[in-house]
């Protein structure tokens, strides 16, 4: 059940002033203009520490009209303390309708999930950004990362995937793993799992970045290309789960959160809270074609 | 020795000159040999090196001698892209067909020349290693520069450069904080002729590697000259090197080219005092 929260009338609507909410947006311009490439931006001060949401929350309250019907989501979950606390602050800045439903709501900010549930043109995808920098793992200074971009000189970001792969025999990266863009930047997809990284490519919404600590925004439009960075001879893929299934509902082309019990066993259940709803009712659900889920077995 | 003329050589430099501080228009006058400083008196700006000109043709061995401070290392480090010259120029005989100065060029074009034209070994290995990657890593970055995407051709190569190199192969995984200084040194040569460069500089390689080291180090050096026909810069203040190494050497002093010529006329008949008293003071 989501709290009825009274919409605040006494501040702007959205919090942020309408001339910063312009910036924002003109900024979101530029990143959807040159997609992956990170724009700096104003990240005005809210009541939230930076760091905790407020790049995603900018970028929500810059974009979100008296119509829009918002859902938000910490890591699959739609009820989690990160995602109940800044529901209400946009309920209680914009009297906006709220939803936990994903094929509702049309705007959906997220904290490293993106939903199962294929996303439609007509909505607007938010993601919170803890890092922006891809870069930031191999170069520790910023005008070197800035230049790095600038001249595509990304080798060193293929040397710490090979020596990756001579430490653990594979590509060890589980959250975060670097996409190129548009054939053109290297781009960090925020740390989402390494299954949700498929669904970045030729989709069909506009997924929009914000790091509000970094001060960074970026941007992959529809229908862009996004390829993860893989060698010719070690391949990217996703997680397998060891071949486990949902332990609620025996799916198992979901990703799953491994839950440890009472008697030191684990268990499997459905990260997407809303999808693990939908698929006990049995409402129809309409899953994003992830052609790696093919390889699962 | 060879047949060189004026079309053949390799790398053409004319008036290198790198001044730090705010120069005025006669602190190159000010200063030199003949001076007995590289401080300009008037702006206190200091020329670390000007009007270095010289050809270097293809496999030749070029030596770059000197005492520290006289702007050795600065002319290595204007042509591999280190710094940022004051003037000059430099034209690479492969890059644009010996027709664009490369010292005009963008931050790109400079990357694809020294990743495919160019390989540098430095005095210190930090400088020229990351040491947060293993040697084989390190090895790896140049070939991936250079578009090699595929991660069992990488180690192939990797293992034969560092098998070249007298580097047991075995070790290709390990990082180089955990090898001795002369094979450091040796897996900056395996990274520098990762992509077959025609052209190599070597700064002061061999200083601070004892002697035995040292005498395998350049014994390789020679070994890879003869087999690969790169051409080399050999920067060193150790006129032994330079006597092992180069078939031509530039003595400087003060910034300033004193004195140039075969090594073996430059030793045995010096003529600047200053290459005199250079070779006079030698073990």
């Amino acid at each position: 059940m989501i709290e009825n929260i009274k919409y605040k009338k006494s501040y702007n609507f959205g919090f942020i002033d309408e001339s910063t909410k312009k910036e924002v947006r003109r900024k979101l311009l530029k990143a959807v203009a040159i997609p992956g490439y990170q724009v700096p931006y104003s990240s005005p001060e809210m009541p939230i520490a930076r760091g905790w949401g407020t790049g995603g929350l900018h970028i929500t309250l810059a974009l979100i009209g008296r119509n829009d019907i918002f859902k938000i989501i910490d890591q699959g979950s739609d009820a989690s303390v990160n995602a109940c606390n800044l529901r209400e602050f946009v309920q209680a800045m914009t009297g906006c309708r709220v939803t936990y439903d994903t094929t509702e709501a049309t705007l959906i900010q997220t904290r490293h999930r993106i939903t199962e549930e294929e996303l439609r043109e007509d909505q607007l995808f938010v993601f919170q950004v803890p890092q922006p920098e891809p870069l930031r793992g191999v170069e520790r200074y910023e005008y070197r990362t800035r230049q790095m971009h600038g001249e595509a000189d990304y080798a060193k970001m293929w040397v710490s995937l090979y020596e990756s792969f001579v430490r653990h025999g594979d590509i060890m990266l589980g959250a975060g793993y670097p996409v190129k863009v548009n054939g053109r930047y290297i781009m960090a997809p925020s740390p989402i799992p390494r299954w949700d990284i498929p669904n970045l490519h030729q989709a069909k919404t506009l997924y929009l970045f914000g790091a509000g600590r970094e001060k960074r925004l970026y941007a992959v439009p529809p229908h862009t290309t996004v390829e993860p960075l893989e060698f010719e001879d070690v391949k990217f893929n996703i997680e397998r789960f060891n071949g486990a299934s949902c332990s609620k509902t025996g799916y198992r082309r979901a990703f799953l959160d491994e839950l440890f019990l009472d008697d030191g066993s684990k268990t499997f259940v459905i990260n997407d809270s809303n999808f693990l709803d939908k698929m006990e009712q049995g409402d129809p659900i309409h899953q994003f074609t992830n052609p790696y889920l093919d390889q699962l077995v | 020795m060879s047949f060189h003329n004026e079309h053949s050589w390799l790398l053409k430099v004319r008036n290198l000159t790198k001044v730090y501080g705010e120069p005025n228009e006669r602190t190159v006058e000010l200063t030199g040999p003949e001076f007995g400083t590289n401080i300009c008196p008037e702006t206190e700006s200091i020329v670390a090196c000007a009007g270095v000109s010289f050809d270097l043709f293809p496999g030749e061995v070029l030596g770059i001698v000197g005492e520290s401070g006289s702007g050795k290392s600065t002319v290595v480090k204007l042509l591999y892209f280190d710094i940022e010259k004051t003037a000059g120029s430099a034209w690479l005989r492969p890059y644009g067909d010996g027709k664009t100065n490369i010292l005009e060029a963008s931050g790109q074009q400079k990357r694809y020349i020294r990743n495919h034209l160019m390989g540098t070994v430095y005095q210190n290995p930090r400088d020229g290693l990351n040491f947060s990657f293993s040697s084989g890593g390190n090895i790896a970055e140049k070939l991936i520069m250079a578009g090699h995407m595929h991660v069992g051709n990488i180690r192939e190569r990797a293992a034969y450069l560092l098998d070249k190199t007298e580097v047991p192969v075995r070790r290709m995984d390990d990082r180089p904080a955990a090898f001795s200084g002369g094979m450091q040194q040796r897996v900056q040569i395996s990274k520098a002729i990762a992509n077959n460069p025609p052209l190599l500089f070597l700064d002061e390689v061999t200083t601070g590697l004892d002697v035995s080291v040292q005498a395998r180090v350049l014994d390789l050096i020679r070994e890879l000259q003869q087999e690969l026909g790169i051409a080399m810069i050999v920067v060193s203040h150790d006129l032994s090197v330079i006597r092992m190494l180069t078939d031509r050497t530039l003595v400087m002093k003060h910034g300033r080219v004193v004195e140039s010529g075969l090594t073996d006329q430059i030793l045995q008949d010096p003529q600047h005092a200053y290459t005199q008293l250079l070779v006079s003071s030698l073990l």
